[in-house]
C-alpha cells in the first residue's frame, strides 16, 4: 500500500460469519476424517453445498426434523465421529431442546451444535424465525459451551477450537453483515472475554453482531470525554466473571448489550456474577420481555435500541444515575 | 446346560433380580423389566452383542441402546450377569449417589451407550451409530430396544425414515410389544395397531417374534440383516410382568414395586434363587 492510500477512505468490509464456518469446516474434515455434518433440509441456509460436494459420505441430511436431527448427532458421536449439528437456531434449539438437554448436555456427547442465522436475523420472518431465546435456554445447561463469535475470524477460530474440544458445544452463528473487531493476531479462548477497547469510565460488554455497535458506542464516548472499555464475550460459557469483576471494581459501571432476550442471557450472566460477588450499577440491553415485531433484522435492532446511539445513551444514564 | 435352558434361567434371574432391586429401592418398572428380560438375556447372554466388558469401549464393539431406559432394572441385571459389573453392585439401584442410576447414564455404568430415561430418544441415537459405522467402514451394528407406548413419541418417526432413506441395514429396531404403557393399554390409549406394517411402511424389512421363546430369538438375531439394504425391525410380541402370574398384562404393575411377599412368591415361580 502507498502512503497516499492510507488516507482514502475505505468502504468498511462487511462479512457473512456463515462463510468463515462452512470453509473452516471444509478445511477441518479434510484435515480429519471424524469430522462430519448433519443438517435439517438446511443445505443452503447453513452453506454447506461445498461441503457436501467434497464430503458426500460425511453429510448427513435427516429432513426437516430436528429432535432427530440431535439425536443423530448424539450416536455419531458414540461411534467416534466429531458431528457438527447445523440447522437454524430457531429451530434446532426451541424444537429439540430435551434432546440438546440429554442426549448432548447430560450425555456429555461430543457433539458441535451449529445454531445459524441466531437473533433476529430473519427479521421479517417473525417471531417463529427469531431465536432470541436460545441465549438463555443453552447457557444454563451443565456439560455445554457456549460461544457466540462477532466476527469471521473468531468464527474461524472457534470452530477450530471446538474440534480440539472434547465435549458439547453451542455454536451461534448469525448471518447479519458484520465487520471485523478483532486486531491482527487475536486468539480466540474459551471462557474468556476478548478486550476489543480499553477505558475506566465505563464497561460494555458484547458479544455477537453487536460488538461492532459496542465499538461505535464507545467511539461516541470517546467524543464526550467518557472512556469506555469494550469486552467481546463471546464465550457466553465458560464465562469469564474475573473480566466481570474486574471491570466492576475498576470502571463505574457495566451495559450489556445482546441479540437476545434482556432475560436469562448475557446481561443475566453479568448480573448473577456481579449480584454475588460485586454488586455494581448495569443497564441490560436487548429485546426487552417481548416477541420482536415483523421488519428487517437492522430495524429491529434500532427498534430496541440496539446501535450505537442505544448503547451510548445507556452508558450516559448508567454514568448519570451513578454520579 | 444347553443354551435356550440357560437362557430361560438367565432370563428369569434377571427378572428376580430386577424386582428384587425394586423391593430395595421402593421404585422401578416391573412390568417392563419382566417383558424384556429374555430379549435382553439372548442379546447379552446368548452373546448375539460383540461386545467386551473388559475393554466396555472398545470402538468396534456392537452398541445396545436401552430406548425405554425405565427398564433399568432389568438392563443392569443383564449388563452384571455379562461381566460389565460385579452382581454385587446391584444392591446399590437408586441409592444416593448410586452409579445404578433410576435411568442408565452412560458416564457412570461401562455398558450403557447412551443416556436414556426420556422416551423417543434412543432410536435417534442408533441410527446416529449406524451411521458412524457406515462412515468409519466398520462392521458393527446397532440394536436399540424400543417400548410400544414409546413409539407414540413422533422422534421414533422421524429417525426411522434417516434409517429408511441412509439404508441402515446395520441397524435393528426391537419393539417390546407388551401392549401395556404407564397408564392403560396401548389399544385403549393410542392405537398402536397394526404394528408390523407401520414399520415396513417405513422401509424397514420386519419379523415378528416370541419376546419369550430364546430359541426363536437367538436364530432370529442370529440372522440380521433380515434384508441387506434395508433396517430390520423386530417386533417382539411380550407379556408386561411376564413369569410372574400376579403381574402379568396388568397395567398397574407398570412401576408396581414388589413386596417382600411377592419377592417369595416370584422366585417360587420363576424357579431361581434371589442372588443379590
Amino acid at each position: 500500500m502507498s502512503v497516499g492510500d492510507a488516507t482514502m477512505v475505505e468502504a468498511v468490509k462487511l462479512f457473512d460469519c456463515r462463510d468463515a464456518f462452512s470453509k473452516t469446516l471444509e478445511a477441518l474434515a479434510a484435515e480429519d476424517s471424524r469430522v462430519c455434518a448433519v443438517v435439517n433440509d438446511s443445505l443452503s441456509s447453513t452453506k454447506l453445498k461445498d461441503f457436501k460436494a467434497q464430503f458426500p459420505s460425511r453429510f448427513v441430511n435427516v429432513g426437516i426434523a430436528e429432535q432427530n436431527m440431535v439425536g443423530v448427532g448424539s450416536g455419531l458421536a458414540n461411534g467416534g465421529m466429531v458431528p457438527y449439528v447445523c440447522g437454524a437456531s430457531c429451530f434446532l434449539t426451541a424444537r429439540a431442546m430435551e434432546q440438546v438437554k440429554v442426549d448432548l448436555a447430560y450425555s456429555n456427547s461430543n457433539v458441535k451444535l451449529c445454531g445459524m442465522s441466531s437473533g433476529m436475523a430473519y427479521g421479517q420472518l417473525g417471531a417463529t424465525h427469531h431465536s432470541i431465546e436460545d441465549l438463555a435456554w443453552t447457557r444454563i445447561l451443565p456439560n455445554l459451551s457456549v460461544i457466540v463469535p462477532a466476527d469471521p475470524d473468531e468464527t474461524a477460530q472457534a470452530m477450530r477450537y471446538s474440534l480440539q474440544h472434547v465435549g458439547p458445544i453451542f455454536l451461534r452463528i448469525s448471518r447479519m453483515p458484520v465487520r471485523a473487531v478483532h486486531p491482527e493476531g487475536y486468539k480466540f479462548e474459551l471462557g474468556k472475554a476478548a478486550l476489543l477497547r480499553d477505558g475506566d469510565d465505563v464497561t460494555i460488554v458484547a458479544n455477537g453482531v453487536l460488538a461492532s455497535r459496542a465499538l461505535d458506542a464507545a467511539d461516541a464516548l470517546a467524543a464526550k470525554g467518557i472512556a469506555a472499555r469494550v469486552l467481546n464475550m463471546s464465550s457466553m460459557k465458560p464465562f469469564d466473571s474475573d473480566a466481570i469483576l474486574d471491570a466492576a471494581r475498576t470502571t463505574r459501571g457495566i451495559v450489556t448489550v445482546e441479540e437476545a432476550l434482556t432475560a436469562g442471557g448475557l446481561g443475566g450472566a453479568v448480573a448473577e456474577v456481579l449480584a454475588v460477588h460485586h454488586p455494581a450499577p448495569m443497564r441490560i440491553l436487548g429485546v426487552p420481555g417481548v416477541f420482536a415485531p415483523t421488519g428487517s433484522a437492522e430495524f429491529l435492532l434500532e427498534h430496541f435500541e440496539l446501535t450505537a446511539t442505544g448503547i451510548e445513551n445507556a452508558a450516559l444514564n448508567l454514568l448519570g444515575a451513578e454520579a | 446346560m444347553e443354551t435356550v435352558a440357560m437362557l430361560e434361567q438367565e432370563g428369569n434371574r434377571i427378572r428376580l433380580r430386577a424386582m428384587t432391586m425394586t423391593n430395595h429401592s421402593g421404585l422401578g418398572h416391573t412390568g417392563g423389566d419382566l417383558s424384556s428380560a429374555d430379549i435382553l438375556a439372548t442379546l447379552y447372554l446368548g452373546r448375539i452383542l460383540n461386545v467386551d466388558p473388559a475393554d466396555p469401549h472398545w470402538p468396534e464393539r456392537d452398541r445396545f441402546i436401552l430406548s425405554k431406559g425405565h427398564c433399568s432394572g432389568a438392563f443392569y441385571a443383564a449388563l452384571a450377569a455379562r461381566g460389565f459389573f460385579p452382581v454385587e453392585q446391584l444392591k446399590t439401584f437408586m441409592d444416593p449417589l448410586s452409579k445404578l442410576n433410576g435411568h442408565p447414564d452412560r458416564n457412570k455404568l461401562a455398558g450403557v451407550e447412551a443416556n436414556t430415561g426420556v422416551l423417543g430418544h434412543g432410536l435417534p441415537i442408533a441410527v446416529g451409530a449406524a451411521l458412524a459405522a457406515r462412515m468409519r467402514s466398520e462392521p458393527w451394528r446397532v440394536f436399540v430396544l424400543v417400548g410400544d407406548g414409546e413409539l407414540q413419541e413422533g422422534s421414533n418417526w422421524e429417525a426411522a425414515m434417516t434409517a429408511q432413506q441412509y439404508d441402515l441395514d446395520n441397524l435393528v429396531v426391537i419393539v417390546d410389544r407388551n401392549r401395556i404403557q404407564q397408564g392403560d393399554f396401548t389399544e385403549n390409549t393410542i392405537r398402536m395397531d397394526p404394528m408390523a406394517p407401520k414399520w415396513a411402511a417405513f422401509g424397514f424389512a420386519v419379523e415378528e417374534v416370541d419376546g419369550h421363546d430364546h430359541a426363536a430369538l437367538l436364530e432370529l438375531f442370529g440372522r440380521m440383516p433380515l434384508q441387506p439394504g434395508k433396517p430390520t425391525c423386530v417386533i417382539a410380541n411380550t407379556i408386561k410382568g411376564k413369569g410372574v402370574s400376579f403381574a402379568e398384562n396388568k397395567p398397574a404393575w407398570h412401576h408396581g414395586v414388589p413386596t417382600s411377599e411377592h419377592l417369595a412368591a416370584a422366585a417360587k415361580e420363576l424357579g431361581v434363587e434371589v442372588m443379590l
